[in-house]
Parts: structure tokens; sequence; C-alpha cells
């Protein structure tokens, strides 16, 4: 009697329990979603990045070196006029794992910024071309000077944009992410919003010296015109010169200005996670021994 | 009840060597990035060479330069100081090895070994007292050289150690000269 | 820490320093001949695992402080220079950062371990204040360290988590200030927290032995929660869970590495690689994931002191857990109805993890306040209320005759155990 009671609470409380969890996975995104349709918070970018094919995403992934070269031009070519890239010196570009130029070319590639050093004898700050140790010179000399030149919006620093900017992906995906190590949604959503630019649906009003674009994180219109037209930068290895190639070129080179580890990391990863499966398996075996005559 | 009372495994079962070993050599790979990460740094390396303009140096001026944190001397040597640096013996030195970096490890510590080469009037030092790492004073000394305050070294014209505790002479480091009025150190 | 030493040193030094300091019979006895449980099973690695994650959290964090700035000016690029320009830099900050999430998952799974097997019972409640003590100084440890690279996210986290102070009446406001040591979150504030983040692993280092003291004077508990009876229920820690307990870790470490190597940024937040700037705050605040039930917690009370006093009672309440539960019984697997309460209580936290991490709107607060009432309501009323009606399955009579079988209590079995002192 007393048993059976007992166990009618533990599946009552059982199945109120599952019930929640269940509404909590399933009706509780569904009623966000209605909320939203009534409160006009749309959740932004208005079209969620799909996942692109990096060559850098996998276990095995690494960055391309003449992709990553041609993204350093088209940061050279259209970026680097409104933005800074503070924490990348030159001498990064010639490092193995990243664009990999030649020592030469990166002293060739530096010389064509100018900084400022100083002071020297007389105390007087000068310019000088830049040397390999030299950080990217930021177009702007500081940020309200960016935005005033800029509509009022200061460009963002670009020096981590591949892992500052990251796309949604909600339940399970992140779950499935753990074991697909999907790490490349800072890249997907920089090529959304570079490809993001559309004309604006009908009934939609886009304020003075804003751009409509579905890529764009933080609203339905971004500040920064289209920076990227087909046949804007000339290519030297015959990769087609469109919108799309441009952008995927520049995502990459971000990707890699954010994480120039990133090669090394996944190589030494891999050995790493053998080794440790062959001492696991040499433990257990080990572990098998020591306990075997022993019942546990 | 295939109980039985056993011993403790013996450490000699290759199986237990086998996996101490492995265990052994992960330790040690893994200490490696703890120690590597005190060396010097992918910045710090990149700023191991600069370039310096000596177009201004009369004889008798002294350019000092920032090099790897260190003060460096660019001198333009007068006439007497050559003269002095080249008239001591070789036996007559504490330490009659060169030590400039641009040459073999066993150079002899002759003037034309420690001033530039065919450039005798410049000279380049790393202004470091070989005895504990304080700077000499220029000029100074009982050899019109370089006197380190601290504890009463000697240095001659050429960066020499003639007297006192220090043991070596002052490190050259590498350089080269890029024109003729500017030299590039490192 | 178990009784007389039997510890016998090798060669003449060892005897003359021992005689001196008797160290090396204090390992011996705690760390070699202790007696444990012979059926132990694979959750009880979790205690060896946090062992390890403390010291490689704290040998990781004093080599990266060798390179990191704590000033509002230079913490973030000395930070980055830490991850481009260091030798192994990203690695170790990477190994640092997930260590953390990574300690915090054994550290749930060692407290859900102790919740299923009744570790918290008689004679274990001091051990277990002290695992709770050791918990809150992990969550302080924890946040204070986020707030070091001085990202967007460690800036905004810092400020919403010091507010939280300003919920107390009255005093409330003095105290945020004094925590900020000015009127936001600034240097005074980045300079604190660093000092007390390379403090506090130290403290729990000392909890931690403490920790260790308790456990080894009852001993530990086990999957029956049948007391130790005689010599044959136990079997000598070396090399028995030596070598389990280095499995278990091993098996650990590959999770770990993968996340260091493949999703080392899967745990944070995007946010955090912006610097901090006061005068913009992220559109979605989300404290780090080993927070989130508690923030759901939080954020489920529509009051400001009632969501604090919520979210700190939440943490609370586990302190008090030894007296909540009445039942005679430790393990769950001899009581049918708490085993299956037990189940209800880990989805509900999980639950509640999924909702912190969500917006705070709609369907998602409704949920929160569900499950916060669950999660409540377990420890209060369920916990309470299990002991005294629950009929519990009849218990084996010693730990050998659960793991041979009835009538085998009189052979002799597997390898000599230590002196059996309790």
């Amino acid at each position: 009697m007393m048993k059976s009671l007992s166990e009618k609470i533990a599946r009552f409380g059982l199945v109120i329990a599952l019930g929640v969890a269940s509404a909590t996975l399933v009706a509780g995104p569904a009623s966000a979603a209605e909320g939203e349709a009534h409160a006009a918070t749309p959740h932004y970018p208005i079209v969620k990045p799909p996942q692109e094919p990096w060559s850098f995403a996998g276990v095995f992934g690494r960055f391309d070196t003449a992709q990553l070269q041609r993204g350093y031009q088209i940061y050279k070519e259209v970026c680097a006029s409104c933005h800074s890239m503070n924490l990348v010196s030159f001498r990064n570009l010639g490092q193995p794992g990243g664009p990999h130029f030649s020592e030469a070319q990166v002293k060739a590639l530096a010389e064509t910024f100018q900084v400022q050093d100083g002071p020297n004898d007389v105390g007087d700050m000068f310019e000088r071309a830049a040397r390999p140790s030299d950080r990217f010179p930021a177009p702007f000399p500081n940020p309200e000077a960016a935005a005033a030149s800029n509509n009022g919006k200061a460009p963002p620093d670009l020096s981590l944009m591949g892992k500052a900017r990251a796309v949604e992906r909600g339940f399970p995906w992140f779950v499935l992410d753990i074991f697909t190590q999907y790490q490349e949604g800072g890249p997907d959503y920089i090529h959304g919003l570079l490809t993001g630019y559309k004309e604006p649906p009908e009934g939609v009003k886009i304020g003075t010296g804003l751009h409509y674009n579905v890529g764009f994180g933080s609203g339905s219109a971004i500040a920064m015109a289209p920076p990227l037209s087909d046949g804007q930068v000339t290519y030297t290895d015959g990769t087609p010169e469109t919108v799309d190639q441009y952008s995927r070129d520049v995502s990459a080179f971000l990707m890699w200005t954010a994480e120039p580890h990133l090669d090394a990391r996944k190589r030494i990863g891999f050995q790493v996670i053998i080794f440790l499966i062959v001492f696991a398996g040499l433990l257990y075996l080990a572990k098998r021994k020591i306990w075997a005559n022993v019942a546990h | 009840m295939a109980e039985t009372a056993t011993a403790v495994p013996t450490r000699r079962d290759f199986l237990y060597i086998a996996t101490g070993a492995v265990g052994a050599v992960g330790v040690a790979a893994a200490v490696w990035p703890f120690i590597n990460q005190m060396n010097p740094d992918a910045s710090a390396l990149a700023l191991a060479s600069t370039e310096v303009d000596i177009s201004a140096l009369q004889p008798g001026d002294t350019l000092t330069v920032k090099w790897r944190g260190k003060p460096v001397v660019v001198r333009n040597r007068t006439q007497k100081e050559i003269d002095e640096a080249k008239s001591v013996a070789l036996t007559d030195l504490k330490d009659p090895v060169a030590r400039n970096a641009n040459l073999q490890l066993d150079a002899p510590a002759t003037d034309a070994n420690r001033a530039a080469p065919g450039k005798e009037n410049w000279f380049v030092m790393v202004n470091v007292c070989t005895h504990l790492g304080c700077i000499p004073l220029g000029q100074q000394g009982e050899f019109g050289g370089w006197f380190c305050p601290c504890h009463g070294s000697h240095y001659d014209t050429a960066g020499r150690i003639r007297g006192g505790p220090a043991p070596e002479n002052m490190a050259v480091p590498v350089y080269s000269f890029v024109s003729d009025t500017k030299i590039k150190i490192g | 820490m178990s009784g007389p030493s039997t510890y016998q040193p090798q060669n003449a030094f060892l005897k003359w320093f021992e005689a001196r300091l008797p160290i090396g019979g204090l390992i011996h006895s705690s760390f070699v001949v202790f007696p444990n449980p012979r059926n132990l099973n694979y959750w009880w690695t979790f205690g060896g695992i946090l062992a390890f994650m403390l010291v490689a959290q704290i040998i990781t964090g004093v080599v990266l402080v060798m390179h990191y700035t704590p000033h509002t000016s230079l913490a973030f690029t000395s930070v980055e220079g830490i991850m481009r320009d260091v030798n192994y830099g990203w690695l170790l900050r990477y190994l640092h950062a997930n260590g953390a999430s990574m300690f915090f998952v054994a550290v749930y799974v060692h407290i859900f371990r102790g919740l299923y097997y009744g570790s918290y019972k008689a004679p274990r409640e001091v051990l277990w204040i002290l695992g709770m003590i050791i918990f809150l100084l992990m969550m302080a440890t924890g946040f204070m360290g986020y707030v070091l690279p001085w990202g967007q996210m460690s800036f905004w986290g810092a400020t919403v988590i010091t507010n939280l102070f300003s919920a107390i009446p009255i005093v409330g406001e003095t105290i945020v200030t004094w925590l900020w040591g000015g009127f936001a979150v600034d240097n005074p504030t980045l300079n604190r927290f660093f000092s007390l983040h390379y403090l506090l692993p130290f403290m729990i280092v000392g909890v931690v032995g403490l920790h260790i003291w308790a456990l080894h004077i009852p001993g530990s508990n086990n999957p029956t929660g049948v007391s130790v009876k005689s010599s044959q229920d136990t079997l000598p820690f070396h090399p028995y869970f030596t070598v389990k307990d280095a499995f278990g870790l091993v098996v650990f470490l590959i999770v770990y590495m993968w996340f260091v190597f493949y999703l080392p940024n899967f745990m944070g937040h995007a946010d955090n690689y912006t610097p901090a700037n006061p005068l913009v705050t992220p559109a979605h605040i989300v404290p780090e994931w080993y927070f989130l039930p508690f923030y759901a917690i939080l954020r489920s009370v529509p009051d400001k002191l009632g969501g604090v006093i919520a979210m700190f009672g939440a943490i609370a309440v586990l302190f008090v857990v030894p007296w909540l539960d009445t039942s005679k019984v430790r393990s769950a697997n001899f009581r049918p109805l708490y085993r299956q309460f037990f189940w209800i209580l880990v989805i509900v936290s999980i639950g509640l993890g999924y909702l912190g991490s969500r917006p705070a709107e709609g369907g998602y607060v409704i949920a929160s306040r569900i499950l916060t009432i669950y999660y409540f309501a377990h420890f209060l009323v369920i916990l309470p209320l299990l002991g005294l009606f629950e009929k519990p399955k009849p218990l084996p009579a010693s730990i050998t005759e659960s793991v041979l079988g009835k009538g085998a209590a009189n052979v002799t079995v597997g390898a000599p155990a230590a002196p059996q002192t309790k």
C-alpha cells in the first residue's frame, strides 16, 4: 500500500519534470519566437549565414596560403582605408601557417605604409616607412576621428573580427557542434555580411547613410556602404574577381588575423589526442591487469 | 568464487613499464611549452635589429642607441684613441679574444678585430660591463676608454678590459654598414 | 591520517628524515596503503580529476601572469600578445580558459555523485560543507578570472554581478562602490580582481587539504552506501585506485584537449574578443556557462532583492542538504523514489542552465519560474518527505557481499588490504 502510493508520487514527479523540461526545450523557443512576432524585435541577422566550406574548418583544416595572400590584398586595397588592424604586425604576414610572404616581400609590403615614430633628436615625431616589426598603422588617429569621417560610426578594428562575431546556433546545433567542432561562425558571419547587401523590401525604410543588409547582426541596415564590387580588385592568379570570391578571401584572412596559430593548434592537437588515446588504452590494460584477480 | 589471494603485481611487468614510459614522455612533452614561454617572444625577436644614422657624428662623438634593451655605443674615434688602441700588445690584454660577434669565436683582440672593418675610426660596442652588467662611463678611467663605476673595471679605447674585476672585453654586436652613413645593428 | 603508519623508510637518509618530519609516513598512509572501498566506480575518479585540474589551473595561471598586465589600457592587448607572440602562449591561455570550464564540469559531476550516493550524510557532513566552500571559492575565482581579459563580456559581466550587491537594502550602493573602488567598474576593480584571482586558488588548495583530511577520517563512501565493516571491504589506494584514477583522468583529458585544440572558443563568448567599452552594452549578456542555472534563478524572480536572495539561496540550500535529507539510507541505488527525483533534479538543473542562456522573454521566463520552484521544492520539500515515505530496498550486509553475493563474506578475498582502523 505504502509502496504503491510512494511510487505514484514519484511517477507524478517524473511526469511533471519531464513535461516542464520538454516544455522548456520545445515550447520555450516557440513562444519566444511568437513573442517576437508581436513585439517588433526580430532577431538579426535577417538571413542566418550558412556554413561555408572553409579550408581551415575541421580537424585537419589548414589555412590556404594563396587565399590568405588574396585576402590581404583585399584588406590592403579596400578595408584598410577605414578599418584599423591594431594587433597585427607586418612581420606576421611572413608567418608560416599564415599568408607566408617571403622576408623580402614582407619588407616591401611594410614599406608601402607610413608609420609615426619619434621623438627624434630635437623632440619631434616623424613619419617613416614601416618595418616588419611595426604594427599596421590605423587609418585614423583615434576612434573619434574615425567616427567623424564615417557618418558618426567608427569602423571597428578588424584584428579579431574572425572571433568577435558569431552565428547564433541554438538547440540542438550547439550540442552537435561539440562533435563536428564547428568554430567558423566568425568567417561565416563576415561572408554573410559582405554579401548581404540587398535592395530593401517594399515598405522597409532605411535611415539616411545606412544600407540595407540581411547579414548584419545588429539591425536591418549598416552604416558601412557596400565595400566590394565585381572586378574591383585585380587578382594575379586567375581567381574569379567577384564579390563572392573577394568576400570569401577576406573572411579567411580575417580568421587568420584573429587566430594566427590555428594551423599549429590543429596539428599539435591531433598529436596530443592520438597520444592520449594510446596512453588511455595502456592505462586501461594496466588497470585490468591490476584488478584482474580482485572482485569489485 | 575463483578468488584467490594474489600478490601486488610486480613492477617489472612489461605493460607497467610501457605505461609508465608513455606517461613520462607525455609529461616531458607537456613541460616544454611551460619552459619555452619564458624565452623572448615573437615581438621581442622582431625588434632584434635596428638602423642607426651616423652622418652627424664628428670624431670624438658617441651615439648611444637601445638595442635588445641594452645601450649600444657607436663612436667615431679620434686618431689618438685609435693609435692608443693599436699600440697595445696582445700579451698585455686581460682577455685576448676579440668578443666580436661578426668574427670567429677565437679571433684575437687586436684593434682591427674590434673596430669596424676597413673603417677603423668607427667603433660599435654593447656598452655593458662584463662583470655584473652595469653601464660603464665613456672616456674615463686609466686607459681613456670606459670605466665602470660599480666595481671599478677599466676598459681601453677599443672597449677591452684592462683592469678591475671584469673578465672579458665588452661585446661587439652583429652589425653592418647599410651605407656610409647608416649602420644596421642586429 | 589513517592510524599509525606502517611506512618503513628504505635508506638511512630517509630514516633520519622521517624521524624528524614524518611526511613519508603521511603520504604512505594517505595515498599508498589508505583503504578504499573495493566497489568504487568511475564516478569516484572525479576527486582525483579535480585535484589535477586545480594544479593545472594554478600552473597555467602562474605562467600566464608572467605575460599579463592588469591595467584597463593594456589588459586586452597583453592577452592578445599572449595569443600571438608568446611562445605557445595561445596554448597556455586556451588551457587555462577551457581548464576553468572543465574544472566546473568535473565539480558538477562530483557534486551530483555525492547527491546520488548520499555522500553528504553522517559522518560526512563536514566533508560535504568543505566541498561546498570549495565550490563557492571556485565560482568567485572563475568570475574574477573572466574579468581579466577586459573584453566586452568581462566588463559587463563584472558590472552586472557586482551590481547584485546593490540589491542589499540601505548599504547596497555603498558596498558596490567599495567593491569597484570608484563609481563604475574600472581600473581599480580590475586590479583588485586580479589580486584576488591570484589569491583564491591558493585558498582553494588549503580547503582542499581540509576536504581530503575530512575524507580520510571516515574514508570514502561507496556505491552501496554501506559503511566499510572489515578489511575485506577495502583495497589499498595504490596500485588499485591510483591506476583507476589515472585511467579516468586520461579519458577526461581527451575531452579537455578536444576543447583546447578544436573548440577553444566554444565555451567563451564572441563579444569578449571586443575590447571593453563602458559606453556600449552588448545586446545579450550571458555569464559563463557554469553560472547559467543560477543566473536563470536570478532572472526568474521579478524583484531585484528577491532574485538575488533566490540565487544565493540556491547555493545556500546545498550547504544544509545533510539535514534536509531524512532518509537513513545513503545510496540512491537502494532508494527507488529518490533515484527518480535525483534524475529529475539533474534534468531541471540542465534545463535551468539552458534557460539562463536564453533571452529573458516570453516562454523562457515562465519555464525558468517553474524550474526554479521545482529546484527549491526538491531540497526543501521532497528530500525531507521522501525519507519519511520511501521504503528502501534491502541493503547488502557489507560491501563484500554486494560484490560477491551472499555467503561470500567468509571467503578470503582479493589482495591484502591495509590495516583497517575504522
